[in-house]
């Protein structure tokens, strides 16, 4: 399904990635584990598409189709989706009108016809549910003045709505208690289907004990210095990052 | 910054729809002003000799005034002596009583501005009082308004018909001397509408008018007068659209509201004058004073405006609340692109006891725009328990533009409250960014957050009216909809 090759990008005229190779099939879900800085959130923009990130080398391909010559959108509408690390606000805007917006784009593309309000509404609030948000989260501006965590569950339940391919998810167990890991890891596990593939991006193997990766990548300085199965994140987690001779400015804190 | 920069600007890079000539024989004056220019307007519209006087006093006024010192607009001088102060379309016989007699030009226009005036009708049940030019041409839904006894007129009509009722209420809320424009309108103002809400009556329809200029290097000065009498009610709704000109055309409009005991009045405003092209070339120049006087006792006035046209802008909404327990509302959305200015804003006069007042401001700069807030909250001594609420929120697209906040506040009264909240804010890559990755155009990504910041304002508009300012704005912005 995904392709990636060489790839090597920079941001501000400073290299962050420096040639990632990843193969990635549909059904999979795959985890990329590394300290803090080693490219995990670059990575991910640069997959979705942000400009403010330079794709100097390399190739990614989707379904065999070249990836980086796409405008964000259309990457979006073929199913690309990526779930933030930092959500940011946008007041005023409903996130009810947000994600009508947004699903509406991705039927049209696909030919189909438009979900009306009231259609939508009952999704939408089904969907909600299914990640223990309050369905009067629907009528507040998009993540305004939401909590860390009802941030992430509202990334999670916009996945459910749009149901991508590929589904990158940047540290999406970060500021999470047990209870609302738990539910955001249902969330994900629910997304788990033969047709559609994962990439978690995480900093901490905690999240890997609610949804079983089948490949581990170790990501560090831009590169993939080690793959492997679920065992190497049990591993990381047993001998920390300086096993593998790379330093982790976090080493020293537990995980919150 | 940069590539959310070059989108917008893109994406603000849109042609103004409207902008056309219809090509209609004018009746016109030629350019310049004497009081001879007056006694011909006045002769032309067979006004009464106290009109005559009323223009004239007026006019020498205006002669003894200066232009005002522009705080946050620039533009080149205006000659005076180039305008023309009378024009009028061609009109067959006399004034065409129904559509069918109404020039079939004119008509067209209409629809192409998507003002097809007989689906209004149809569909919105709302009375059109067109203001082609000078000259009232189409004039529908009077008789559900007759029945109530409303009074909606042009007020040239006004003047020949309900002269004791124009004579007691024009000037009397914005005097000829108040300004320089104000005076410049007493003197020559062509046409405009004027209604009266008797005692007690809801008026059974919204009343809106839509203006538009036409003919070349014409100024436009319109009047409207709204007098609601005891506890009456009147929604008017007031749209405005331009076609596209290379020279700057002048609007100096004055609006007068006369709100007694238990009354209201509420006053919508969309406004689409030709901005200018993208290099700053053109448009209209709105010089408008527009001021309610809330005269009885629990009297109320909402002024609603969305502005996104004009190259300058000019404009304060205010109400005077004279009566106790009077309210004053101001709900403003102003969009600013390209090499467009805008100052305005509002004033709240408080001298009655217990009177209360909100005003919220919304700005929007995008291009190398100028948008500039300016509110007077007063309180006189008598404003015993007064009140007011301001909230001004800007917000930027792309970074070479500019938003500006100047709140003035003079309180004679200790008792009185006042609140203030400002902020300022971007269209961020990262939100622009957010929605693009969940499939959205950045077309639609930009006029849905500047939809969402307008929010609280376009709540308050009437329903079909809140529609068309949100096209608006989409339009303005980038020429689609969302
Ligand atoms: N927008 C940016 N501007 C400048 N530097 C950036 C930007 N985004 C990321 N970086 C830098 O790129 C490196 C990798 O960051 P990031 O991809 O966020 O790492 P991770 O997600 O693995 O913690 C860091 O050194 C970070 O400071
Ligand atoms: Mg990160």
């Amino acid at each position: 399904m995904l392709s990636i090759k060489n790839l090597h990008a920079s941001v501000e005229g400073k290299e962050i990635l420096k040639g990632i190779n990843l193969e990635i099939k549909a059904g999979e879900v795959h985890a990329i584990m590394g300290p803090n800085g080693s490219g995990k959130s670059t990575l991910s923009q640069v997959l979705a598409g942000n400009e403010a990130f330079e794709v100097t080398d390399g190739e990614v391909l989707l379904n065999g189709e070249n990836l980086l010559e796409q405008e964000t959108e259309e990457r979006a509408r073929e199913g690309i989706f990526l779930a933030f690390q930092y959500p940011v606000e946008i007041p005023g805007v409903s996130n009810l009108q947000f994600l009508r917006t947004a699903v509406n784009a991705m039927r049209k593309h696909r030919g189909e016809e438009e979900m009306n309000a009231a259609e939508f509404m009952k999704l939408a609030k089904e969907v909600s549910k299914q990640v223990d948000l309050d369905p009067a989260f629907l009528k507040r501006g998009v993540n305004e003045g939401f909590s860390g965590g009802e941030k992430k569950r509202n990334e999670i339940m916009q996945a459910l709505l749009l149901q991508p391919q590929l589904a990158i998810l940047d540290e999406t167990d970060s500021g999470l208690d047990i209870d609302a890991l738990k539910v955001v890891s249902d969330g994900v596990n629910a997304l788990r289907s033969d047709d559609r593939a994962i990439l978690m991006v995480t900093h901490y193997q905690r999240l890997l004990n609610h949804i079983v990766p089948d490949h581990v990548h170790v990501l560090a300085g831009g590169r993939i210095i080690k793959s492997g199965g679920r065992e190497l994140a049990l591993e990381l987690e047993e001998r920390g990052y300086g096993w593998l001779g790379i330093k982790d400015a976090d080493e020293a804190t537990p995980a919150s | 910054m940069a590539n959310t920069d070059k989108q917008v600007n893109e994406l603000i890079k849109r042609e103004y729809e409207h902008g056309f000539v219809t090509e209609i024989e004018a009746d016109t004056f030629e350019p310049g002003l004497n009081e001879d220019v007056i006694r011909r307007l006045s002769a032309i519209k067979n006004e009464p000799e106290f009109m005559l006087e009323w223009r004239l006093k007026a006019y020498r006024r205006w002669l003894e005034m200066d232009e005002p010192d522009w705080a946050h607009v620039d533009f080149p001088k205006v000659d005076y002596n180039a305008i023309s102060y009378y024009s009028a379309p061609k009109k067959k016989e006399d004034m065409p009583q129904s559509l069918d007699d109404v020039d079939p030009e004119l008509l067209k226009t209409y629809e192409k501005l998507g003002i097809p005036l007989h689906e209004r009708e149809r569909l919105a049940g709302v009375a059109v009082d067109a203001v082609f030019d000078s000259v009232s041409v189409a004039t529908t839904f009077k008789e559900p308004l007759e029945k109530a006894g409303v009074i909606f007129c042009p007020i040239s009509e006004a003047v020949q018909k309900y002269p004791e009722l124009v004579q007691k209420y024009l000037g009397s809320v914005v005097p000829a001397g108040d300004n320089y424009f104000a005076a410049l309108n007493s003197a020559v103002f062509s046409d405009g509408s004027f209604v009266y809400i008797p005692k007690g009556v809801r008026c059974p329809l919204e009343l809106s008018t839509y203006f538009r200029i036409n003919a070349a290097n014409t100024g436009q000065f319109e009047r409207t007068l709204i007098v609601a009498d005891d506890d009456s009610y009147v929604s008017y709704l007031e749209g405005c659209t331009a076609p596209m000109r290379d020279e700057n055309q002048l609007h100096a409009a004055v609006v007068e509201l006369v709100v007694l005991d238990n009354a209201q009045i509420k006053y919508s405003t969309v406004q689409n004058w030709y901005p200018g092209d993208e290099n700053g070339k053109g448009g209209i120049y709105n010089f408008v004073t527009k001021r309610a006087a809330c005269i009885g006792n629990n009297s109320k006035v909402s002024w609603t405006q969305v502005e996104t046209g004009s190259a300058i802008t000019w404009k304060y909404p205010s109400c005077v609340l004279r009566g106790d327990n009077s309210v004053g509302e101001f709900y403003s959305v102003a969009l600013t692109h390209n090499f467009q200015q805008a100052d305005t804003g509002t004033k709240m006069i408080h001298m009655g006891k217990n009177t209360s007042s909100t005003i919220i401001s919304k700005g929007i700069s995008a291009g190398r725009s100028s948008n500039a807030y300016r509110g007077l909250v007063k309180f006189g001594p008598t404003a015993e328990g007064a009140r007011n609420f301001t909230q001004c929120d800007s917000l930027l697209i792309g970074d070479r533009c500019a938003a500006h906040t100047f709140p003035y506040i003079e309180s004679k009264n200790k008792s009185a409250i006042v609140e203030h909240e400002a902020t300022t804010s971007k269209v961020s890559d990262e939100q622009m960014f957010l929605c693009r990755q969940r499939g959205i155009d950045p077309e639609q990504a930009v006029s849905m957050i500047v939809n969402g910041f307008c929010k609280e304002v376009f709540k308050e508009l009437p329903m079909e009216f809140a529609v068309e300012a949100g096209k608006l704005l989409e339009v303005s912005l980038e020429g689609s909809v969302g």
